[in-house]
């Protein structure tokens, strides 16, 4: 015990030796670079339309880099029938991706098209200085601004209007990432796709048609009509899917704008093999769903093994599925069913022997009617085919092709009462024929009394066209005591 | 020849409803108020003036330039307007097609609305003038607590290319006055008397009047925020700009 401590502590000053080492080095490497790093040449920046990219930097030189934005306020598609005037860098929601080096001095143009009504400007996280370029950038509709800033540290950064009311400027869809690459870029990948998301207030409710203005005391209180990657729902789902093919790795670069809501960025059948968190230098690794806060980024990458549709989510998953915070990555390709099988066998689970459990109180004492007419004995079997054969056999008895045989004009049905009071008591299971086409199913043995049985069986005879048999009590005793 | 003296009648006709509805003025009763920036010691007190009933036209403005041709877009001092100084007109005196006469002037710079304002004998109201006329609604004074009010205002923001609308196409206020909210931004003598430095959220700590992170917290809420726009507007620009959403109105004492 005494060595094992030993051997413990030394390990961890050796650790902690290490760790010392390792920063110490990442601070004197930072320290050295950035500032001084001396720019060869002038190029404009590749701005791309969410959710592409643009290429990557590879091994250039820093340079000055020169990035022309126009602002536009224009009316966009929320989802089918809503309608929304979005407020845009470039024109799309996010706005256009800016992809830079370290150590490039961007001369960042920002224009404000003459049709918009307001005023703008753009805080880059990326910018070191007072606000971000927004003190710089405040630029009346028909003019234009310039700034240049030099980016000191690598990682993905949210842009954003700064401008009063900011919340609204924001939550009308003006955000956007830029990129800064570490010298000689990210490790090179096949595919790479430009995501963000951003909640929606609208005066209406969630999925109101027509033209839907901002709704302020819902982004105050941050009740969100709409929770959407890439300004809309449906943005990357059916053909806006973005798409890659087995044995290819994934790199998404993935904002969230807010105003108000944390992303739990989820790819529903992946694993993250690598998240930049935060968007910063910090690798995690295997990383199931990442965290993304409002006005931050990640880049995560991961490698497609099967194909297949993976859906990305928003994992507080009421936004997925009810607010649209729903996307798409489709893999092609070909099947590895050493690392996923798909469906191997399909069975029946059935530990009690029926569909309907027993419950804790269902043996109280039916009042049971004796003597019921035809007519109430319909009624009272329509009552329990409802609860009990409507899922299978359902509602008009036509049954679902290939899986459940129809009761309505079923012949096997007509030909033999005794058969079928013997199923309902004792269920079926292998092959049959039912109006010439062939079933092999299964059917449980159902938990109803005698006079259940009757009742819906007499309830199926007299309906959709079968020969109205009235199957009497007493049938049903008479068959269980056959067996 | 009785069908050209017709025509000429009714050219006449219209033109003196034009005209005279035109230079058609209100009486504005002064009175005091706390406007946006103030806080409850930061009174401001208005005298009773004029007010232009409706923004100057596209046609008026023609005139004046005809009248005044060194407001010509093809001789004008850049010193006065930038490059967009009356863009959408065909010529120095010819409208675009698609611009209606009877729509506001926009793309116009403060030197030269101030210019025309003084060639009527009259000015542009200040940013207190203007603001005390267009808290009314169509019934009171005062509506800027009003939900309608504000809506309407902030509706407008999103809106598109209203400065083709005619003059008029909005509500008659509290005094008489059209087209306050709804239409275009309009020119005040002194827009740039409230400083909005660019960085909105660092004017929350500044020791300037507006407290600019209105949108937020402690702002008096949707009231300050529609009208927030306006001031955000006002500190974009300078004297010489000139703006597709920007026309402008003349008071008198």
């Amino acid at each position: 015990m005494k060595n094992f401590r030993k051997t413990f502590s030394s390990v961890s000053l050796l650790c902690s030796a290490f760790l010392i080492l390792v920063s110490c080095n990442d601070a004197t490497k930072k320290d050295v670079d950035a500032a001084k790093i001396v720019v060869s040449g002038t190029m404009d920046a590749e701005l791309t339309a969410p959710p592409f990219v643009p290429a990557p930097v590879g091994d250039r030189p820093a340079k000055k880099l020169v990035v022309n934005m126009e602002i536009l306020e224009q009316e966009g598609t929320m989802t089918d029938g809503v309608q929304y005037v979005y407020w845009t860098f470039g024109g799309s929601v996010p706005g256009s991706f800016i992809r830079t080096r370290v150590g490039d001095e961007v001369e960042f143009t920002l224009s404000n098209h003459p049709d918009n009504k307001l005023p703008h400007n753009i805080d880059l996280h990326a910018v070191t200085g007072p606000g971000g370029g927004a003190t710089s950038s405040f630029v009346a509709p028909g003019h234009e601004k310039t700034f240049s800033f030099k980016t000191l540290n690598p990682g993905l950064y949210v842009y954003h209007c700064a401008t009063a009311p900011v919340g609204m400027h924001i939550a009308n869809g003006m955000y956007g990432l830029i990129l800064v690459e570490p010298a000689g870029g990210l490790p090179k990948v096949d595919k790479e796709y430009y995501i963000m998301q951003g909640d929606f207030y609208t005066k209406g409710d969630t999925g109101e048609p027509g033209l839907q203005s901002f709704d302020m005391k819902k982004a105050v209180e941050e009740d969100a009509d709409y929770v959407v990657f890439n300004g809309k729902v449906g943005s990357l789902t059916g053909d806006n899917a973005i798409t890659a093919n087995v044995g290819e790795t994934v790199r998404l670069y993935v904002g969230n704008g807010g105003p108000n809501l944390t992303s739990s960025f989820h790819v529903i059948g992946e694993i993250f093999d690598n998240v930049h968190v935060e968007g910063g230098s910090v690798l995690n690794k295997n990383v199931q769903t990442t965290s993304i806060p409002a006005g931050g980024a990640a880049i995560v990458d991961f490698k497609v093994d099967v194909p297949g549709t993976f859906i990305l989510v928003d994992h507080a998953i009421f936004r997925a599925f009810n607010k649209g915070a729903l996307g798409m990555l489709k893999v092609n390709g070909e099947n590895h069913v050493d690392l996923y099988s798909g469906v191997k066998q399909e069975g029946i689970y059935n530990p009690e022997g029926g569909t309907i459990q027993t419950m804790p109180g269902d043996d109280a004492k039916k009042e049971v009617k004796t003597n019921k007419t035809l007519a109430e004995k319909i009624e009272s079997g329509k009552n329990i085919y409802t609860k009990t054969c409507f899922a299978c056999h359902q509602a008009n008895g036509e049954g679902i092709a290939n899986a459940f045989p129809p009761l309505a004009k079923s012949d096997y049905l007509n030909a033999d009462v005794k058969r079928a009071i013997d199923i309902v008591l004792n269920g079926k299971t292998g092959e049959i024929t039912v109006n010439g086409a062939k079933y092999n199913s299964v059917m449980t043995k159902q938990v109803l009394t005698d006079d259940e049985v009757a009742d819906v069986l007499t309830y199926v005879y007299n309906s959709w066209g079968n020969n109205k048999t009235n199957v009497t009590t007493s049938m049903v005793v008479e068959a269980k005591s056959a067996h | 020849m009785k069908t050209y003296f017709r025509l000429i009648i009714l050219i006449l006709f219209f033109w003196t409803i034009n005209s005279n509805c035109q230079s058609k003025m209100v009486l504005i009763k002064g009175g005091t108020y706390i406007p946006l920036y103030g806080r409850d010691s930061l009174q401001v007190t208005i005298e009773d003036f004029y007010m232009d009933v409706y923004p100057v036209t596209n046609q008026e403005f023609l005139q004046f330039v005809k009248q005044n041709p060194k407001w010509k877009k093809s001789v004008v001092k850049k010193l006065f307007v930038d490059d967009n100084y009356l863009s959408n007109w065909k010529s120095d005196t010819n409208l675009n097609s698609s611009q209606s006469l009877n729509a506001p002037i926009t793309n116009i710079s403060w030197f030269a609305a101030n210019d025309y304002c003084e060639c009527q004998g009259k000015r542009l109201p200040t940013i207190d003038e203007w603001e005390y006329v267009a808290m009314a609604n169509e019934k009171i004074p005062d509506a800027r607590i009003i939900k309608t009010y504000n809506e309407f205002i902030l509706s407008w923001y999103e809106k598109p290319k209203t400065f083709n609308n005619e003059i008029g196409s909005t509500f008659k206020n509290y005094w008489g006055v059209y087209d306050l909210h709804g239409l275009v931004w309009e020119w005040t003598s002194d827009f740039n008397s409230v400083l909005v430095s660019g960085e909105s959220r660092k004017d929350v700590d500044n020791d300037s009047n507006l407290f600019c992170g209105s949108a937020a917290i402690g702002a008096t809420d949707l009231m300050n925020y529609a009208a927030f726009m306006r001031y955000a507007i006002r500190g974009s620009v300078k004297a010489k700009y000139t703006m597709r959403n920007l026309g402008f109105r003349c008071v008198k004492d």
